[in-house]
């Protein structure tokens, strides 16, 4: 037990002091980085209290997908000059208040959170306990999300694709004069209307439309 | 003392899984250009050793002895961390490869997830080191090798899906069992083709190297590295592409079993099966690098989203169809 004490005490120090370093460090590029060490830490820490698939999810989900269009988008911007100029002038304090209102309703969550750790027997006991010997995390999460908790699960699945497909439309325009290459056209082109004989009068030429 | 000698035990087993993995990375980049030369009627390395078998120890003496050039304007730190995350992340990978029933160094009960993590987080040791090179050319490598790799990840995560759906558990050495009547590249063999094209680009690998095109990018992410800080990404390329061999002959050719379960065959020990499986796949890709040109971006993206992500979804719900009709599926 005691390695498995230290394990749990290496990877939450991690955690909690890069979840820090993403709000203190200057750099944003740092601050994504900071966020994706946490995210595996915490996955670690999911793999420890035995939860592998959803370690393992977190990963692939989170590290492997969604840091990564953060890191995209991150390093589009100019860091150097951002950092310069936004947070010291006084365009930012405009937006003081609706961060505290914010911070106030996180801050009212998380103690929510914190007050409901002292039912956590309760919902453990009347939750229909799954987790039977010998069936495997995985197995037992699968019975569970696709028969009792179907509903829950199939809503989420069209709210993500709603977002998906609003994200789509917002983004989405249809820009004029872009060229675009049709495979159908170019594969059946025919050698009759692909070559054309024109009469060109002298000192004139012809106008061709590409 | 207890875990003194446990720790000792498990390293001893992992050297033992490493070096063979190491010097089998520095075979296999001596087989490719050996693959590449033959496929354009030349040499190819044949000086160094015999068959110039050598060759790639030479380069890494070389490598080892050059100097390391950091840029004075790249982000130092993250500069250092991209090789040693590249190579770190492609070696972790083979601890849930079984070479045999008991031969696996962790035996896991999500082994298939923890490699499509692993190899999704692949992506950070090139991003890294595009972006603290601080320089153009490594930047736009970088930026296309993301997007690449993302992008194809999703249709593998779905072929990974069709095996699952046969096989009904995660684990590796399950998969390989499951596949003792027939190797799965029979029943799924559109899939086992998409997959390898997929492992293609998942590895930037030609007719995907993009994010290394040297016409149009010098070396991409790589630009500004050199000394043995080169070596490392390319030595965790490589064994990322032994990987994708690996569970590619996982998946579909059945891993350790083997092709016949008949009396000479069965002599043969089952990891001498699996390598030779990987060679095999290896061979193909040195093949397709030699003798197919190199995709534009758009169309990489093309292939990518709007004909192998609708393929593979519809064969998810063939297979599942079939298996549910033909009261197939697998019983947990």
């Amino acid at each position: 037990m005691i390695a498995h004490a230290i394990f749990f005490y290496v990877f939450s120090v991690i955690a909690v002091v890069s979840a820090i370093m993403v709000t203190v460090s200057k750099n944003t590029v740092h601050s994504v980085f900071f966020l994706i060490l946490d995210f595996i830490s915490i996955s670690c820490l999911f793999i420890m209290i035995g939860a592998e698939f959803l370690g393992m999810i977190m990963l692939i989900v989170y590290v492997g997908a969604v840091a990564v269009l953060f890191l995209f988008v991150v390093m589009m911007l100019n860091v150097a000059q951002q950092k310069n100029q936004w947070f010291v002038s006084k365009d930012s304090s405009r937006h003081i208040p609706i961060g505290l209102l914010i911070s106030v309703i996180i801050f009212f969550e998380l103690i929510i959170v914190i007050g409901g750790w002292k039912y956590k027997p309760d919902l453990f006991n009347s939750t229909k306990s799954s987790l039977e010997n010998g069936v495997s995390n995985t197995h037992s999460l699968g019975q569970v999300l696709y028969t009792d908790y179907i509903h829950v699960f199939q809503i989420s699945g069209m709210i993500l694709l709603i977002a998906m497909i609003g994200a789509i439309v917002l983004t989405f325009r249809q820009r004029e004069g872009v060229k675009k290459q049709s495979y159908l056209k170019q594969i059946s082109r025919e050698r009759t209307e692909g070559v054309e004989v024109l009469e060109v009068a002298s000192n004139k030429g012809v106008k061709i439309d590409d | 003392m207890e875990y003194l000698n446990i720790i000792f035990q498990e390293s001893y087993k992992i050297l033992f899984l490493l070096v063979p993995v190491l010097v089998s990375v520095a075979m296999i980049v001596w087989l490719d250009r050996r693959v590449w030369a033959f496929v354009q009627k030349r040499q190819g390395p044949n000086v160094v050793g015999p068959f110039g078998l050598l060759q790639s120890l030479a380069d890494a003496l070389k490598y080892i002895f050059k100097e390391i050039i950091i840029p004075a304007s790249s982000n130092k730190v993250i500069f250092i961390l991209a090789p040693i995350i590249t190579m770190t992340l492609a070696l972790i990978a083979w601890a849930v490869i079984p070479f045999g029933v008991e031969q696996v160094l962790a035996d896991i009960n999500v082994g298939i997830l923890y490699i499509f993590a692993v190899s999704s987080l692949g992506v950070y040791g090139i991003i890294m080191g595009g972006w603290a090179s601080n320089s153009k050319y490594p930047f736009l490598g970088a930026i296309r090798s993301a997007a690449q790799m993302v992008s194809y990840e999703v249709s593998i995560g779905i072929i990974i899906i069709n095996v699952l759906l046969c096989v009904g558990s995660l684990n590796l050495n399950d998969i390989v069992v499951a596949q003792k009547e027939m190797w799965f590249v029979i029943p799924l063999f559109p899939m086992f083709v998409i997959f390898f094209i997929s492992a293609l680009a998942e590895t930037n690998r030609p007719p995907f190297d993009l994010p290394e095109a040297e016409a149009e990018l010098v070396a991409g992410y790589q630009t500004e590295y050199s000394g043995m800080m080169y070596a490392m990404f390319w030595l965790g390329e490589y064994a990322n592409i032994l990987l994708m061999c690996a569970l590619g002959s996982i998946l579909f050719l059945g891993g350790w079993l083997s092709p016949i379960d008949l009396y000479p065959f069965n002599l043969i020990p089952g990891a001498l099966w699996l390598i030779f499986k990987i060679l095999f796949l290896f061979i193909l890709f040195a093949l397709v690098k030699a003798i197919v040109p190199r995709y534009r971006y758009d169309q990489l993206m093309r292939l990518g989203w709007k004909i192998f992500l609708p393929l593979s979804l519809t064969y998810v719900v063939l297979t599942a169809s079939y298996l549910f009709y033909f009261n197939l599926l697998p019983t947990i």
